[in-house]
Order: C-alpha cells, then structure tokens, then sequence
C-alpha cells in the first residue's frame, strides 16, 4: 500500500510538470496582445506598455523566449512562489481567497448529488419500474438535457428573483444558506448521473448470486441492501463521484459567474477573458493538483469498498 | 484486513473536510444583502486603486468617494472648483492653483500643495509604469520623466509657492487646463502613501487614503466589495449616507438579479440583454441620463477601398440611425450626425451635414459614381454585444446600397486592433469613445489628429491639426470653441468616421435609495444619494 501511494505520488510530480508545460505553452500560443486586453477598448500609453513588458518579460517570444519564460516560472512555483497577475496581484493571494468558497460550494454541490442522487437512486434500483422510479427517470433525463448555462439563470430568476426563496446572488462571504441555490445548480448534473449510476447498478446486484443466498440464509431485506448490494453498487459511483469532485472544483465558470461567488472558476474565467496568462497558468496548476490528489483517493477508496482490490 | 484499515486512514480527511465544510458554513444569515445602512452599487474589479493608475469606470466610481477633485462640472459642464479656491492663469501658460483651506487627508494629515505635485511627479515618472501616465504631458518637463531612465523624478513645471498655492508652467498655452484638473489622476496623494520620496507603498492601494467625503472601511477586498464611510471632517458637501458599499460583480447579469430583488441599491449600467425588458420589469426604477460614448464607425486609411471620402458619406447616408436606436436599442441611445458629444460646450447639432441624413436613393447614386468596393466588411469585438446592432446595419448597406455586406467578429478589441496595426483587411471597423474631461478638444484630440491616441485608423489632415491646435492654445474659451468648430467642419467634408450614435447612462436602482445622479462617466453622485425613507 505504501509503496503503491509512493509511486502515484512520485507519478504525480510528472504529472503536474507535464500538464503545466502544456498548460504554460498553449497560454503562451494564443496570447495575443495582452497589455491592449487588459486595457480594453483605451488606448495604452507607451510608459505602461514599456513597464508591464519589462516586468512580464512578454518581450522575449519565440522557442527560447518561451523555455526562458517557463522555467522562469517554474524557479518561482517550486519556491512557492505563484508570480503575479497581469494586474499585479499576487496569484497566491488570489487563490487563498478564491478556494475556500469554490470548495465550500464543490462539498455543496457533491453533498446534494451523494444524499440526492444515491438514495433516489438504491430506491428506484429496488423498485424498479414503479411510477418512482419511471418519475426519476424522467426528471434526471430533463437535468441532464438542460445545459447549466440555461439552467442557471432559470432556476436564478424563478427561486431568487420572482419567489424570493434563495438570496439571487451570493456575493463576498457566503454564507450557507447564498451557497445553496448555486450548489444545487452546480450538483444537479452530478446528481441526475449519480442516480443512473446507483439505480443501475443496484438493480444488477440485486439479481446476484450472493444476494439470492443470502436470502435464502434468511437474513432481513434492510441488511441485504444496505451491507451487501449497496457497498457493492458503490464502486462505480465512487469512482464518478471522485472525478467529479476535480470537475465541480474548476467547472464552476458559469455557476460562479451567475451567481457572482468569487472563486476559482470566476478567476479563471476573469484570467482567460483578459488574456491574463500567469494568472490562469497559476489557477490551472493548482487544479491539476486537485485532479491528481482527487484520482488517488478514488483509488484508495476502492480497496475499502471491495475488499478483493488489493494495491502492491 | 491491513490494507483496509490503511486505506480508511488515507480516505479519512475526505470525510472530515466534508463534514467540516458542512458545519463551518453556517454563520450569520442572509447573504449578499446590503444590511440596512450601506447604500451597495454595483462595480467590477476595478484594475487599480491609484488614482493615477485608474482610467476604467469602477476604479474611478471608487476613487470619487475616496478623493475630492480640484474642479468639478456644473450643469454646463463647466468647471467650478470644489478642493481649490481658485485656478487661474493670464496667459493659460503658468496656471495658478490656490488650496482651499481646511482639507484633510482621512489619516489627519492636513493637505499641502506638496501632495499634489507628490502625486503628479509619481504618476507622470514613466518607469511607474501608470495608466494615466499621459495626462501630464502638457506640463512642462515632462519629457524629462519619460523613457527607460529617465533624466529626472520631477517635472521642472510644476513649483510650490506655499503651503496652499503652487504654479504649474504648461510646456505651451492649453486653454481648457482648468477643465482637465477635474480627471481623476489629478488627486492628491498624502505623505503616508509614499514609503520614501517617489516610491508609493504596495500597500497603499489596498486602503488608500483620499481627502474625499468618504474614507475607506477596511481594505479593498478582492473580488467581493470595497466598504466606505462617510469622514466626518471633510469641510465641502457632506454625504446623505453614511455608508457605501460598493459590490464587486463578474457578470452584469447577475448584478441586475439583484436589483430586480431589491438586493442591489444602484446598477449603473443595465446589461444589454435586459434592455428590453428593463423598462417594464424595474418600473420607476428604471432611470436614464445623459452620457459622453460615442460610436461610430472607421475607416482604415491604409485601405483604398474606401479613400474616396465620397464612398463614406454615401456608405453613411445608407444608414438609417433612427431605426437601430428604436429597434436593437430600444431608445438606450441616440442617433449621432456630429463628430463630438452633445453634452459639450460647443456642440452643434448636424455637422455631418447631408451625410448624416438617411436617403437610401441618394447613398445608391453617390456610392456608384464614386465607384465604392462591392463587398463592404464590418469588423467588431464579439465580446461587447455588438453584434445585433453591426447585422442590422450591414442589412442596410445590403439594401440601400445593393453591394455584398458582412459583420466579422474579431475575438476582442486587442485583437482587432492587432489587425488593423498590421494593415490586415479588416474593411470598416467599429470604435466607441468616451471623454475624460467635458471639453471638444477631448474628443477631437485622440480621435482625429495625427498623433491622437485613439486615432488607430491613420486619419491625419494638416489643417485640422493646425486649428485643434490653435484652438487649446486660444485667449478665450469662445475663441477655442470657434477654432474646434472650425476644425469639426473638416471632419464633416473628409468623413474619416461615420458617427452612428451617442449614448446614455440607462441605470437601475433599488426601492431603498432615492436622488440617485448619475454623471457624465458613468459615476453615481456619492454625495447626492440618499435612502428612501
């Protein structure tokens, strides 16, 4: 076990240069002319772009420009330094404040698809073709058809602005209640899977052969559900949640931007749209690390779920 | 049995952060609400907080509770001074600026003449790398602070005579210098803001310190909101409110959610996709007022197709303006036929004369004789919502004119500005332009003479450059604003833009606020609003 953590971990640190260099290179493609970006539509003055070239280096371009800059870069990060924005803020700082909300809404937005998703999911795995289960099906087809961006600002308008349930925007410090609207949003899409996923593989279990013996020991109905099938049922779940968790985490642009929480995925939608490049670079790093960290306790989790995984 | 056990230990944290995030997010409740004494108004993430730094609107908004100008505009955009006794100048070459007494910085130093040319040296010294940089070019020796090592930190014109009066030598007679004092990046800045002489501390930014009706409330806090207070020791008009929040928003969308739930106090520009229903969804608290953007159309010169100044008048008498403003605007914005905005002393109605005017069969007769190009191409920034109103126009160049018409989207206005730079064909493209100081020559300066900054399209007609420049360096204000009349008239025959329309502040506010103002920059007035009671 340790031996297989120690070398996920060391095949991480591969990772994590290999998707920044990647990351770092395409920003560095597609940059067009960040200093009139960032300007908008004003002209720019000379002194400003002398200073902002200087100190961004964005003189040196070309192959040798672009190793000169990236492993400038990578000097800074592996001294814990994330560099500085186009707009001279400190990335690190950026993020510090940035995380915890996403984070906070990421656990929402998961919470709702696990207690959701999962429960509806063992109910209409275990009746199957009742009107619950045909219900779900459809209420999970329409989620899944709807895409955030329309769905969004639906639910926005209709439970924050017209009926006023939910606060329309959540705004600096959230608190739990602001976050909940947008998390049901953000995990709604997880959660219709997550309910296909559980209900599927629930009915299967169901029709397995331990099942068929346990009953026949006699044990009660609940303890073969929840000891035997449902553990069983939840590797492919886990293993979908997991994922998701990394997507929540950094696929939050448009929720956030709806509903104006000032996370990571605000950040770096702010990043791309003004060509601000250590900025997204900085955001998209540190999501690599949520991927990789969140794959390994996918991983890990399987040995606790299945008993007959084992990690050498 | 072991491998489990280790496994449920690595799987611990994810449960107890879990479990942790759902506990810890309880606090206080209601959320994003302005509470009840903060007025909130909506801006985004201003880029700087210096106020030599800052040339967007939200930045600015902040700035003008923070700082009190030397001058502000009056009804006729004229300016009145407010921070200064008294500006005045013999031969509008050495300005002279007299303090008023009695302003104090909100750290309690009292403000000198020193803080102000403290913070002009600092902005217009170029290794600082500010915005505003260029607003301090007509002092003489600003030269001298220009380039990678410049020769000096100060400029040789700007000399303090005591504590309350200092002079500023402009390098050549400028007639509307009182006017421009009214920018933003003419603040002063107080001793506590400069770590050594020069050298402005990082951490200024984040509370800085003004002589304005209101202090900073903390530190500027990132992507979510900048607090203030009323200061109770400013001497000039005392606020309404007592607090301010001014709440940081990514997307107008979300902003307006919050003004239609009565969660947000002043927005102060409505997103474009909600300007059709605006009016009906807000009801009375859908206000309008005039603005200075200006939006028109250019033509690169280094495209032949279009030299011919024949071609674009006939190119603009085939655009029907009324009809864009009523059916994509929905009345936002009005018709332009003059080359500076109507809020300016020295505006004229119809400069552009018969160009202005829409007469299809007329555009059709001109376009053929002066032999125009028979595909016209209409390049725009696709990130700014201006593609209904560029479709709709190119529909009417199709028609009106029966040539071959298309909209091109560029990704952003860098982008289409690096085009035009490398000469690429990009046909006419669409500029917009809004003044940082109510005078004519703020808009015919940068947009139309030859070294103007905003002049991207390479228009440059000696004789207009003449009378620009003769009418800043007039005796009188009349004298000036005939000479830039005089200079408007040569746009008028050479059309190097195709004014299309001028616009205006269409804001919306909460039922908790009334007197809200707006100017013309798009600012709410700070010291005017007040809640509702």
């Amino acid at each position: 076990m340790f031996r297989y953590i120690l070398r996920r971990l060391l095949q991480m640190v591969l990772a994590f240069f290999g998707t920044t260099l990647i990351v770092y290179a395409l920003t560095f493609a597609g940059q067009g002319d960040p200093i009139q970006a960032l300007a908008g539509e004003r002209p720019v003055t000379p002194a400003q772009r002398a200073y902002l070239t200087e100190k961004y280096h964005l003189d040196a371009t070309g192959v040798g420009g672009f190793f000169y800059r990236y492993f400038d870069y990578v000097k800074n990060l592996l001294q814990g330094n994330l560099g500085e924005s186009l707009t001279g803020r400190n990335i690190g700082d950026i993020l510090q404040q940035a995380w915890p909300v996403t984070v906070q809404l990421a656990l929402i937005a998961l919470a709702v698809a696990i207690i959701f998703g999962v429960s509806a999911g063992v109910i209409a795995g275990i009746r199957r073709a009742s009107i619950f289960d045909n219900s779900t099906l459809v209420l999970t087809l329409l989620v899944l058809g709807i895409p955030t961006i329309v769905l969004a600002p639906l639910a926005q308008y209709f439970l924050g602005v017209k009926w006023q349930l939910f606060p329309p925007t959540a705004g600096s410090d959230p608190t739990f209640y602001a976050l909940l609207l947008p998390g049901i949003v953000l995990g709604s899409l997880s959660l219709a899977t997550a309910l296909r996923l559980t209900r599927a593989s629930v009915a299967e279990n169901l029709r397995a052969d331990y099942v068929r013996t346990a009953r026949s020991k006699g044990l009660v109905k609940r303890r073969i559900v929840v000891v035997h099938v449902l553990r069983n049922s939840l590797i492919p779940v886990v293993t979908f949640l997991g994922v998701e968790l990394g997507n929540l985490m950094s696929g939050a642009i448009i929720t956030e931007g709806v509903f104006n929480i000032p996370g990571v995925g605000f950040n770096l939608f702010r990043g791309i749209r003004t060509e601000d490049g250590p900025l997204v670079v900085g955001i998209v790093s540190v999501l690599v690390v949520v991927y990789l960290v969140s794959n390994l306790v996918v991983d890990v989790l399987y040995a606790v779920l299945d008993p007959r995984i084992r990690y050498e | 049995m072991r491998v489990r056990r280790l496994a449920a230990w690595t799987a611990l944290p994810l449960a107890v952060t879990l479990g942790l995030a759902a506990c810890g997010s309880g606090g206080d409740g209601g959320s994003g609400g302005s509470g009840s004494s903060a007025v909130s108004i909506q801006i985004a993430e201003p880029k700087h907080l210096v106020p030599t730094n800052t040339t967007e609107t939200s930045g600015a908004q902040v700035l003008t509770g923070l700082f009190s100008p030397l001058v502000d505009y009056d009804a006729q955009n004229k300016p009145y001074e407010v921070a200064a006794e008294s500006v005045t100048s013999s031969d509008n070459k050495v300005w002279t600026i007299k303090l008023k007494d009695g302003f104090t910085f909100h750290n309690g130093e009292k403000v000198t003449s020193d803080d102000y040319i403290n913070a002009w040296n600092y902005g217009a010294y170029a290794p600082n790398g500010q915005d505003s940089n260029y607003f301090f070019e007509k002092i003489a020796g600003y030269a001298d602070l220009q380039g990678k090592a410049p020769k000096a930190k100060e400029m040789s014109g700007l000399k303090k005579v005591d504590d309350l009066t200092f002079t500023v030598t402009l390098s050549e007679p400028y007639i509307d210098f009182k006017t421009v004092l009214g920018y933003t990046a003419f603040y002063p800045m107080p001793k506590a803001a400069f770590s050594a002489p020069g050298v402005l501390k990082d951490s200024y930014e984040q509370a800085p310190i003004g002589q304005g009706p209101f202090k900073m409330k903390g530190t500027w806090q990132h992507d979510s909101k900048i607090d203030v207070e009323r200061y109770d020791a400013y001497p000039g008009e005392k606020p309404k409110v007592k607090n301010i929040e001014f709440r940081i928003y990514q997307q107008l969308t979300a902003a307006y959610a919050d003004v239609l739930a009565d969660n947000l106090d002043v927005l102060p520009t409505i997103p474009t996709e909600s300007l059709s229903t605006a009016p009906s969804d807000l009801g009375d608290r859908y206000k309008t007022s005039p603005m200075s953007s200006f939006q028109f159309l250019s033509f690169p010169t280094f495209d032949k197709d279009y030299s011919n100044p024949d071609v674009r008048k006939a190119i603009s008498m085939a655009i029907d303006r009324d009809e864009i403003t009523k059916s994509v605007f929905k009345g936002s914005q009005t018709p332009a036929r003059s080359f500076v905005s109507p809020v300016l002393p020295g505006y004229r109605e119809n400069t552009a004369g018969k160009a202005g005017e829409f007469n299809p069969t007329e555009a059709k007769k001109l376009y053929q004789a002066a032999g125009g190009p028979s595909k016209i191409v209409i390049s725009y920034n696709g990130d700014g919502g201006h593609k209904d109103w560029v479709d709709a126009t190119v529909n009417q160049l199709k028609t009106n004119l029966g040539v071959d018409a298309v909209g091109s989207a560029e990704p952003k206005f860098a982008d289409l500005l690096t085009k035009v730079e490398k000469k690429q064909p990009v046909g006419m493209f669409r500029m917009a332009w809004v003044m940082d100081y109510p005078t004519m020559e703020d808009y015919l300066g940068p947009l139309y003479t030859t070294n103007g900054s905003s002049n991207y399209y390479g228009y440059s007609n000696p004789d207009f450059d003449r009378l620009v420049k003769e009418g800043s360096a007039a005796k009188t204000q009349d004298e000036a604003i005939a000479k830039y009349q005089q200079a408007e008239d040569i746009l008028a025959k050479d059309m190097p833009v195709i004014p299309l329309r001028f616009g205006e502040n269409v804001f919306g506010t909460s039922s908790k606020v009334k007197n809200v103002e707006m100017d013309l920059f798009q600012r709410v007035n700070l010291v005017k609003i007040e809640a509702a009671s």
